[in-house]
């Protein structure tokens, strides 16, 4: 498996139609348990970073990956900002220089931007957050050649266990026993996120 | 010689000025409190951009204390210093009831205190008893 500069400028793009389609989804999601902004917050953050894509022609992964990471910062607003921007610019770190990412590499990217999210978030899995389906999807990606349909369905299978969690972090673990029978908004988007990969992938086997 | 700067990170433009008022009316010549309120549209959030440029104004030898509310407010206010590397041990981000945390800050950089002993003090007060 190999990923190329244009399968990530794939993924930032597919991410962002996700993001805008499920806008108003995921804000109902956060309406129950937080403060109901996160659709809107991350389709205006990835739509942004779709915009600089397009304008700017990175030349490699890490830049590409960087300059996402600081629309994302600037732009999402709410908690997502930080969390999501941390994960991009730790992974471009990573990703520096290079126009084409082996699935080891890609694999060390990812966690990089595990880490980063733990560190920014100061949670661990199993908290009702977007680390409940990073984790796993990194645990899958260690293990296993990436195959497209695994990794959507992965993630998809770990944000619908969000569902019974209690939440420990962020607003929603205010409302303690209440979180419960919710999946968690920043699960979905993250469920998204990687949907998205296997989709851009998926195209560039075909 | 400089005094201690405080920084004030709401996710609310009004709390964070409003609070910058009210640490005002103790009157401490040459201590500086800098807003960082709201996101860059001026709606409820926290921007670390805004934070960023709030630490910079802030910069100076007798460094910085960050006070911060809810939420995304601490993560924004990490996430901006680390992206100012030259102000590391310059800062130090306290967790404490943002008012009264400030106002403390406030009075105690007034007196000349460096930052180590305002931070210990911030830490030392029993808000909640």
């Amino acid at each position: 498996m190999e990923l190329t500069l244009n399968v990530m400028k794939r993924w930032l793009v597919t991410a962002d139609e996700k993001m805008q389609n499920h806008k108003e989804y995921l804000s109902e999601l956060d309406q129950a348990i937080g403060d109901g902004d996160h659709g809107h917050n991350m389709a205006r953050g990835f739509q942004a970073a779709v915009e600089n894509v397009k304008e700017n022609t990175e030349e490699d992964i890490g830049s590409l990956i960087k300059a996402a990471a600081m629309t994302l910062i600037s732009k999402v607003g709410g908690a997502s900002g930080p969390l999501y921007g941390t994960a991009f610019l730790k992974a471009s770190d990573e990703w520096k220089g290079k126009d084409s990412l082996s699935q080891d590499e890609f694999t060390k990217g990812l966690e990089a931007a595990v880490e980063g999210i733990k560190t920014r978030g100061k949670a661990e899995s199993g908290g009702k957050t977007m680390l409940d389906v990073w984790t796993p999807v990194l645990e899958y990606i260690q293990h296993h050649d990436i195959a497209a349909s695994d990794l959507s369905a992965k993630a998809k299978e770990s944000m619908q266990q969000t569902e019974n969690m209690k939440a420990e972090k962020g607003r929603a673990s205010y409302y303690g026993e209440e979180s419960i029978s919710h999946t968690d908004p920043g699960a979905y988007s993250s469920y998204l996120l990687f949907e998205a990969l296997a989709e851009a992938l998926d195209k560039e086997e075909a | 010689m400089n005094k201690t700067a405080v920084v004030i990170v709401s996710h609310s433009e009004k709390i964070a000025e409003g609070l910058n008022d009210l640490v005002s009316q103790t009157k401490q010549p040459d201590v500086h409190v800098f807003s960082a309120g709201g996101t860059e549209d001026g709606e409820i959030g926290t921007s670390a951009d805004n934070i960023q440029h709030a630490l910079q104004q802030a910069d100076n030898e007798a460094g910085t204390l960050v006070f911060y509310d809810i939420g995304s407010a601490l993560m924004n206010a990490e996430l901006a210093l680390d992206m100012l590397p030259d102000l590391k041990g310059k800062v130090e981000i306290v967790n404490a009831p943002i008012v009264e945390g400030a106002y403390v800050a406030v009075v105690e950089a007034g007196m000349g205190k460096s930052l180590e002993d305002i931070t210990a003090s911030v830490r030392r007060q029993q808000f909640v008893e």
